[in-house]
């Protein structure tokens, strides 16, 4: 049933596998789905009811006995009041069969979510997403931007802050979304179930740049989380050629390493996202730009044409130092 | 006896009667009584609850016309992913001013204004309680949206959402003025609508006809007294909240700064503590115009009467411990959030019986499906979808997927639209031959209302879908390739017929206003006291204050309504009954016209401008403010005659 | 109503024309600035005496007054961690930017100057490393902690613990040279 609904809504308007509430890839995702259908159900049965009495109401005239003049403005059928009992136990049922089926999916929701194996801080900028694992061995920490990558099937904590305005955590196809208030934490729980590519979605008006503040989610075996993981704790791959070198150098002496961190680089910026492992994302700034050389070209050359009063700055590169410095990113995998 | 003999009688101690005037002669003089003074002068001083009425909803049909076309330009940038029609801050400024403009400039102020309008005729009393405040309530609304849009057309529009989550406004995020006059503009029609909803409250309570029980009272009315108690108690929290978000930006006080023990979450409680009810105060006139609408054109009274009053009055109470659904996400306790899913679902029962009966009011009676009446269906099909979707968001783990998406963008607008703009669009196609003495053209009438009937379902359906496929609210764009294309694409479509629906429905009320077919007194044969006045009624609303003994006074009494006599002819007076059973009680002198609520507002409005610049303003722009009140309050002295005329 | 309360909103418009427009200006990328700051020197802006002092530099009234460059400038700030020497305006290691003592001037495109070479005792130079459009954005905040710009365009409090008075309470300090003599 609660796979049919979501298909059903998927052919409707064939549309997307990856940022979609119907989705139900997460454990929280599913129990979404379960409990819309239930919703829908009964709404629509509830709305088929309303809608047939009114039409039923309209399209009879009354002519029996009880018509006493033209103006018959006092007396009610003695099937009113029985009616209108029925009604009103029959909503009231509803409305409580409704409300405890809420009040267990929730429960289920905090009980799936209450052994984390994982724990993940989210740190929310203006227009950007500060992510970082942490491990009880500190220095195995990772720290990342814009992406998150999960193991399928383990169930994931993720403490959720913000640096400056409110944001909100969403990524539909696993679980619902949680707000980020600046002076408070927060959390989600995830638990995905399904290995595949999703996106989330910044879901509370943070400023001028909300539309493009996204996440990509890559949920994938435990073995090819653990490889991305570990080359994550890598350092930065050092530049192999001369151009590679010269971009090098312009990143950690110039305006660059202001702002960005390279981790075993001098460029060690704390307020702009980590770029270590640039090269191996979907996406640039948040998923504004899918991941491929023009844009890396496009973004660093002029990122207020791509998203128009985010914090970082144009800089004015000259066609060389911007030869050198995509050269350089692209080897940050 | 004669004047001669009078003369020569002892003079009196106490007033006596003096002559009594009838027919022609009686009108005469009330209406010179009644009337304003002459010329602008006149114009600005007017207490007259049907000139304030009237212009109350003329204004809220421009800004509706105003955030509506906002709507379109939106809707045009949606229309396709990637757009780049309206950059990121454009379309920020647009979507506050569309949000704020449609909440504070046109859903409120048009119930109260059609409330105004109608209260005292209902009741079958000349004049509101407290004239000069209901005046001053217009002209103070009408300031709030005048600083509002004057600040859009200088392109210093507020661009932080029309409910203005600190810190994004405030003083580090919220950049420049734009914030502050966003807070100040509420602060004005805050005042506007609690100074009206007083006045209407008085006028319900104290100034019925004698024999209107608050049992005989038409449901208009009492849906007015609900929505004017919780007006009174619910805008205080949004003024606090916004004065303490200005004080905030302009002197540096801590309330929403969480590194100083202040704490963001507080907007938003105080906010939504207001937001909720708000929502309520714009619906439940609405369905007091559905209950006037259904149980004119089913011609029969409403069935169950008291069922619909409890469901008002439950209504209007249960509202106020809703709020915090609208802050699901923020990461409250759960066991708190169980309390309010409870109350949220709660809260559609009262509206379900209200459905029930008006559903079997048209079951028992013989409807005739005129263009009010249409409107009326159109709602009840359009506004339980919008229920029924907030329903299901009332559940927390279907809300955290949903909140923030063109889900709740969709759902909201299925119950104002549906829920209140329909029964407004009824309403007015309704009242209008009252207000001007011409009949709407029915044909006009049944093209605007399927044309809005179907493009609202056009523009509006498809936002559920593109909710549920990742859409967030308040974005300037999407990407393409997220099957967001065909839902946008479509509500586009809608909007643009919407508009055309709005814009048909306008020409229709302008054109008939001028040509359309002149209309009796009561054109609908209804059974309230509204429809015994002339179309448009006198400035003296009735030559003689009637008497009511049941709830459909022009159905059971008609021609034969027995009328109060004995009221002064050559003063304002008003008779005042009691507040259960409405006995007589005493008499009252009601305000002349006056030009100093205008002369207050313009007070006011100085203030408030200059206070978003620098607190000084509000040391010295009380004074002004001061002097007004002290001008409008001073006693006049009263030199009643000794032996006045009455009626 | 018409011709009185049309002329009355025409003075309205006038008046918040008059204060409206410079402040509220936002402009993403730097105009008409070269973004990044050329590595030859840029002119010097101190001049003994003050007599000769050149005329301000165009690009001030972009950046003057204008309530989103002070804005950025107040990030920026605390990002290039300018607290640390110069603390919220108080000083410390660095000296008080807050009181009547400019040093090296307190016009904005002496303290632009100041930013981009850097100054003897201490104070770091930030040519390369932020855009001219940032030096100009920080220069204009540095500006309003001695309260020499607008009080609407200037923000009352960050959302951060309090420092300092509020900022639209901050009054005007003049533009004195330091003595040299004075540390």
């Amino acid at each position: 049933m609660r796979r049919g609904a979501a298909w059903l809504v998927l052919l409707l308007t064939g549309c997307n596998s990856y940022q979609n509430a119907l989705g139900g890839d997460g454990a929280e995702g599913a129990n979404f789905v379960q409990l819309f259908t239930v919703f829908m159900v009964v709404c629509t049965v509830m709305y088929l009811i309303v809608a047939a009495a009114l039409v039923f109401a309209l399209w009879r005239r009354r002519r029996t006995a009880l018509v006493l003049d033209d103006r018959t403005h006092h007396q009610t059928s003695r099937v009113v009041r029985p009616a209108l009992a029925a009604w009103t136990a029959l909503i009231g049922t509803g409305l409580v069969v409704l409300t405890i089926a809420s009040f267990f999916t929730d429960r289920t929701n905090a009980a799936q979510g209450s052994k984390p194996q994982i724990k993940i801080t989210v740190t929310a900028n203006q227009w950007w997403w500060d992510v970082q694992y942490r491990l009880p061995d500190v220095s195995r920490n990772v720290r990342t931007a814009n992406e998150i990558h999960l193991p399928v099937g383990i169930p994931v904590k993720v403490t959720l802050k913000s640096n400056d305005v409110i944001h909100s955590f969403w990524i539909p196809n696993l679980a619902g979304k949680q707000d980020l208030i600046p002076g408070r934490q927060t959390d989600a729980q995830l638990l995905p179930r399904k290995v595949g590519l999703y996106r989330g979605q910044c879901a509370e008006f943070c400023g001028v740049q909300h539309a493009q503040m996204a996440l990509d989610v890559m949920v994938e075996s435990k073995e090819d989380f653990l490889r991305w993981y570990a080359g994550q704790l890598k350092p930065a791959t050092a530049p192999a050629n001369s151009l590679q070198l010269a971009g090098y150098r312009y990143f950690t002496t110039r305006e660059c390493s202001t702002c960005h961190n390279i981790g075993g680089t001098p460029a060690s910026g704390q307020v702009a996202p980590d770029l270590t492992h640039f090269a191996s994302r979907r996406s640039i700034a948040a998923g504004t730009l899918p991941m491929a050389r023009g844009n890396v070209y496009g973004w660093v050359a002029d990122p207020q044409s791509q998203k128009p009063g985010n914090r970082m700055p144009t800089v004015g590169l000259s066609a060389n130092d911007l030869h050198a410095l995509v050269a350089y990113l692209e080897t940050l995998k | 006896m004669n004047a001669a003999e009078r003369a020569k009688l002892p003079p009196a101690k106490v007033a006596r009667d003096g002559p009594r005037l009838t027919g022609a002669k009686l009108e005469e003089r009330l209406a010179v009584t009644w009337s304003n003074p002459p010329g602008f002068i006149g114009w600005l001083s007017s207490v007259d609850h049907k000139d304030i009425g009237r212009r109350y909803v003329i204004t809220a049909l421009a800004f509706l016309a105003l955030a509506g076309a906002l709507a379109i330009v939106m809707r045009l940038q949606l229309s396709k992913p990637d757009n780049d029609l309206i950059g990121a801050a454009r379309y920020n400024e647009i979507f506050t001013m569309h949000g704020t403009t449609m909440m504070f400039l046109f859903a409120v102020p048009v119930m109260q204004g059609m409330q105004i309008y109608l209260t005292p005729l209902m009741l079958g009393t000349r004049a509101n309680a407290f004239p000069r405040l209901n005046a001053f309530s217009y002209w103070t609304y009408l300031a709030g949206g005048l600083l509002l849009w004057i600040a859009f057309v200088l392109n210093i529009a507020p661009d932080i959402g029309w409910f203005a989550y600190p810190p994004l406004s405030g003083p580090q995020y919220g950049v420049g003025k734009r914030a502050d006059i966003w807070a100040q503009m509420v602060t004005f029609t805050e005042i506007a609508a609690l100074a009206g909803a007083v006045s209407l409250t008085a006028t319900i309570l104290k100034q019925r006809a004698p024999g209107m029980s608050l049992g005989r009272m038409p449901i208009f009315v009492w849906a007015t007294l609900v929505t004017s108690l919780m007006v009174i108690f619910s805008m205080p929290s949004v003024a606090l909240a916004s004065g303490m978000l200005l004080s905030d930006r302009l002197v540096g006080t801590h309330f929403y700064n969480p590194a100083e023990q202040g704490d963001a979450l507080l907007w938003q409680h105080l906010f939504w503590f207001f937001g909720h009810p708000e929502v309520y105060i714009i619906f439940l006139p609405a369905t007091g115009f559905v209950s006037e609408i259904v149980a004119t054109f089913s011609r029969r009274t409403i069935v169950f009467y008291p069922i619909v009053v409890m469901a008002l009055v439950a209504t209007g109470i249960l509202a106020f411990g809703l709020w915090v659904h609208h802050m699901f996400a923020t990461g409250l306790p759960r066991i708190g959030y169980s309390f309010y899913t409870a109350a949220s679902m709660a809260v559609s029962i009262p509206t379900g019986l209200q459905i029930f009966c008006w559903i079997a009011t048209l079951w028992e009676g013989r409807p005739r499906l005129q263009v009010p009446l249409l409107y009326v269906i159109g709602f009840i099909f359009t506004f339980v979808i919008g229920g029924l979707t907030g329903v299901m968001i009332a559940a927390v783990p279907l809300d955290l997927q949903l909140h923030d998406t063109y889900f709740i963008v969709a759902h909201f607008h299925y119950v104002l639209i549906g829920g209140a703009v329909f029964p407004l669009l009824g309403a007015i196609t309704y009242w209008f031959p009252k207000a001007t003495g011409r009949l709407m053209s029915e044909r006009l009438g049944k093209i605007s209302f399927w044309m809005i009937f179907l493009g609202f379902q056009l523009a509006f359906f498809p936002m559920h879908i593109a909710g549920i496929n990742g859409m967030p609210r308040r974005v300037y764009t999407y990407p393409a390739g997220m099957g967001l294309e065909l839902p946008n694409l479509l509500s586009s479509i809608g909007s643009v017929v919407v508009a055309g629906a709005v814009l048909l429905f306008v020409v229709n009320l302008i054109m008939s206003a001028r040509a359309g077919r002149v209309s009796p007194s009561n054109p609908w044969d209804a059974p309230s006291l509204e429809w015994a006045a002339t179309c448009p009624p006198a400035k003296y609303n009735f030559p003689h204050i009637p008497i009511v003994d049941s709830r459909t006074p022009l159905w059971d009494a008609g021609e034969k309504m027995a009328v109060v006599h004995g009221l002064r002819v050559n003063d304002r007076e008003l008779l005042l009954t009691t507040v259960v059973s409405a006995t007589p009680d005493m008499r009252e002198p009601s305000a002349e016209p006056s030009l100093w609520p205008f002369i207050g507002t313009l007070a006011l409005t100085v203030m408030f401008v200059c206070s978003i610049f620098s607190p000084w303003a509000v040391v010295f722009g009380i004074v002004p403010v001061a002097v007004a009140l002290f001008a409008w309050f001073w006693p006049k002295s009263l030199n009643p005659e000794r032996e006045p005329v009455i009626s | 109503m018409s011709l009185r309360f049309r002329s009355s909103i025409a003075a309205l418009a006038l008046v918040l024309v008059l204060v409206g427009c410079d402040r509220e200006q936002r402009q993403t990328r730097g105009k008409p600035l070269a973004e990044t700051i050329p590595a030859s020197a840029s002119p010097d802006t101190v001049f003994p005496g003050d007599a000769n002092l050149p005329k301000a530099d165009p690009r001030a009234a972009a950046y003057e007054g204008n309530a989103a460059a002070i804005s950025e400038g107040q990030r920026l700030y605390n990002w290039m961690n300018c607290s640390g020497c110069h603390f919220h305006g108080g000083g410390g290691m660095g000296v008080a930017l807050m009181d009547d003592k400019w040093r090296y001037g307190g016009r904005i495109d002496q303290i632009v100057a100041t930013i981009v070479e850097g100054r003897p005792n201490g104070m770091p130079s930030f040519r390369g490393r932020l855009t001219g459009q940032q030096v100009w954005q920080l220069a204009a905040y540095v500006r309003t902690l001695s309260g020499q710009e607008r009080k609407d365009a200037v923000s009352a409090r960050a959302d951060e613990v309090s420092n300092t008075p509020p900022q639209t309470q901050t009054k005007r300090e003049p533009l004195n040279p330091a003595d040299s003599a004075e540390q």
